[in-house]
């Protein structure tokens, strides 16, 4: 059966508890551990140590790609591959160039930031061990759970199983692989 | 601690009602797309909404046969209803950004439990906008050359220099960015609703929209921060929107329309009108639905004073469009204005437009009509006719008497033209009802967090600990201070 195990999961009652317990997870030294709830809790980030994302950066370039992107397309059409000369107008009129890039700019920030988001957090993901167990379910309801993985380098099922049941969760659950 | 109570109230009004926890505030809303039976309303709302809409499809269908011959427009009013009813989609379309990304910004918790449906307000109000733009070129399957830049084999180009190529990009991107937001905020929700699902093929349809989502905490951490971040994004967007739609206007040398007071004054109508529409979907919404514990009567006086404040902006615009005319010195400005307002054959939609944008929300300043959803309701229709007035005014009065006399002409529309927007209106009631019928009409996610439980550690109490203070404290003044002002 430890064969196929893929963690040892607590289910929690309240936000608080699951905090606290993710904090106490976090000092004894697990590190392969998550937690679940129905709506984002900024408490856990601290208490389970997650580090913040990398991605307002990617999204950053992401603009970035796009504004030049906009401009570099006016650029083509208006100055190298087909130039217009309307009522007199420079070729290269920046100011006319703003909008589309501004645009631009926004739509491949926007993709990025979904895109992105989804792509960090591996989804989509149809199938994941957890959802092996029938109560976790709730955990888009209204319970709270934490999950401390197979694959942690302090990882031994009894001693991780014992501890969990130390939080003083409601019920303590072995994840199928 | 009664009075406690009372105090806090006052100073943040609560946002859910009733006595809710996570779980019942997920089986109320989420049931409403689950559950089995339809309500009887649902499908006499449907039907007549679908059955309005096929008028659409006919309008669309005679004018791909015929061209845009059947249309009342005529030379110099080149541009009529398409134009006006597109402005008019495209700005109600905004109200529901403001709410879901500028509110968001601002930390007003009260948007948590309208973003939902005023972001599928927007989608629909944008898919009924794309439409006329579309269908008024008449050949659209032509249109994509000069609308889009794409290498054909005409070797030719659309003009970047032109406001109406500007819109095209501001309009997709608008569309995309909001189809993005409000994807994003419904995948928790789809989750819940696929772990809660009874139908095995409605729990496979949930499970593959909401990508397998789980709620782990280090997801919500990149979730958070990516719709934030679209927040931030879509602010300057929705903005830069009606901007842009405005320069159709402003950057022609048209007397009436060629005005810088354009940009803000058109995004101030957008979001008047928006927030006009938001009211007219959500008060029978809550009524029939029975969501008075999420969408409380807060929620729509806040939506009441917020119209009041875009209409008074609204106004003023319509102030500075005279005295501008008056104060340009230009014959022709003066003109189009005594025109638009007195002299000309349409100064009577002017005063319509007058009564129904500006004298119509001044009973907003009563407490009385802002609490009453009815009343709200009314003025809210009044509004919505209003602001498709506007657009009428100043497209149609500036093109029928230009510079030259011997081109002025009249403008009527045509039966065609009528019933393209009728069906739009259609089709937007339509997919409004498929809407509340399939997917969760209120953010579940975001409403359990304006729960008390989902305070860690009991943050709340913190307020209850400071006015105890503040009590300690001014019990110690001396004379005493028995009535105590709190902000």
């Amino acid at each position: 059966m430890e064969k196929n195990l893929y963690g040892v999961m607590a289910e929690f009652d309240t936000a608080t508890e699951l905090v606290d317990a993710a904090r106490k997870t976090r000092d004894a030294g697990y590190t392969k551990t998550d937690a679940f709830s129905p709506f984002p809790l900024h408490e856990i980030d601290e208490a389970l140590g997650i580090k913040r994302s990398i991605l307002p950066i990617m999204v950053f370039f992401g603009g970035i790609a796009g504004f030049i992107t906009g401009i570099g397309l006016q650029v083509f059409v208006h100055y190298i591959d087909y130039p217009l000369n309307v009522g007199g107008r420079p070729y290269l009129s920046f100011p006319s160039m703003v909008p589309p890039a501004f645009e631009l700019t926004i739509l491949f920030a926007g993709f990025t930031a979904v895109f992105g988001m989804l792509f960090l957090n591996g989804l989509p993901r149809p199938y994941h061990p957890a959802f092996n167990v029938p109560r976790f379910a709730l955990a888009t309801r209204e319970k709270f759970f934490l999950i401390i993985e197979g694959t942690d380098p302090k990882f031994e099922y009894d001693g991780v199983k014992s501890f969990m049941v130390s939080l003083g969760p409601q019920e303590v659950f072995d994840v199928d692989e | 601690m009664q009075d406690l109570k009372e105090i806090q109230d006052r100073v943040y009004p609560p946002m859910v009602e009733g006595d809710h926890s996570f779980g019942t505030v997920s089986d109320k809303i989420g049931d409403l797309a689950l559950k089995k039976k339809t309500p009887f309303f649902w499908f006499i709302g449907f039907g007549i909404a679908f059955m309005v809409a096929q008028l659409l499809l006919i309008s669309s269908s005679y004018l791909l046969v015929k061209g845009i011959g059947i249309f009342g427009t005529n030379q110099p009013v080149g541009w009529a209803f398409p134009i006006i009813n597109f402005v008019w989609w495209i700005g109600i379309g905004h109200a529901g950004t403001l709410i879901s990304a500028i509110l968001l910004l601002l930390n007003q918790k009260w948007r948590t439990s309208i973003n939902r449906f005023a972001e599928a307000m927007t989608l629909f109000a944008v898919a009924c906008a794309a439409i006329f733009p579309v269908l008024h070129t008449g050949r659209p399957w032509l249109a994509a050359y000069w609308l889009f830049p794409y290498p054909n084999t005409m070797g030719i180009w659309p003009q970047f220099r032109s406001p109406l190529i500007w819109d095209v990009f501001a309009v997709s991107t608008y569309a995309t960015i909001s189809l993005l937001f409000w994807y994003v905020g419904l995948i928790p929700d789809l989750a819940t609703l696929r772990d809660r699902a009874k139908n095995k093929y409605f729990k496979f349809i949930y499970a593959i929209l909401s990508w397998g989502w789980r709620g782990s905490a280090r997801h919500w951490h990149r979730y958070e921060i990516a719709y934030l971040i679209l927040a931030g994004i879509s602010t300057p967007l929705v903005l830069s929107v009606h901007s842009i739609v405005s320069l159709d206007f402003a950057v022609s040398q048209i007397p009436g329309w060629h005005a810088t007071i354009f940009p803000p004054y058109f995004v101030a109508g957008a979001i008047f009108a928006g927030f006009a529409m938001v009211l007219i979907l959500c008060i029978p919404l809550r009524a029939w639905y029975n969501m008075k514990d999420f969408i409380t009567d807060t929620h729509l006086i806040y939506m009441g004073k917020i119209m009041l404040a875009t209409g008074l902006i609204v106004v003023y615009g319509y102030a500075m469009e005279a005295y501008f005319g008056w104060y340009s010195a230009s014959e022709y400005e003066w003109f189009m204005v005594k025109n638009r307002i007195w002299n000309g054959p349409y100064w009577m939609f002017y005063w319509f437009l007058i009564f129904c944008n500006g004298v119509s929300i001044q009973f907003l300043w009563f407490k009385r009509f802002r609490e009453s959803p009815f009343w709200l309701f009314i003025i809210s229709l009044i509004v919505s006719l209003g602001m498709w007035l506007e657009r009428f005014v100043i497209v149609v009065t500036s093109l029928n008497r230009d510079f030259l006399p011997s081109s002025w002409a009249m403008y009527s529309p045509t039966f065609w033209d009528i019933s393209l927007f009728v069906g739009t209106l259609g089709m937007f009631f339509s997919l409004v009802f498929l809407f509340v019928r399939f997917l969760p009409v209120i953010s579940i996610f975001e409403v359990r967090t304006l729960l008390p439980e989902a305070n860690v550690h009991g943050h709340q109490q913190d307020f209850e600990e400071n006015v105890l203070e503040v009590e300690y404290t001014y019990d110690k003044t001396d004379p005493p201070n028995p009535k105590v002002d709190l902000p």
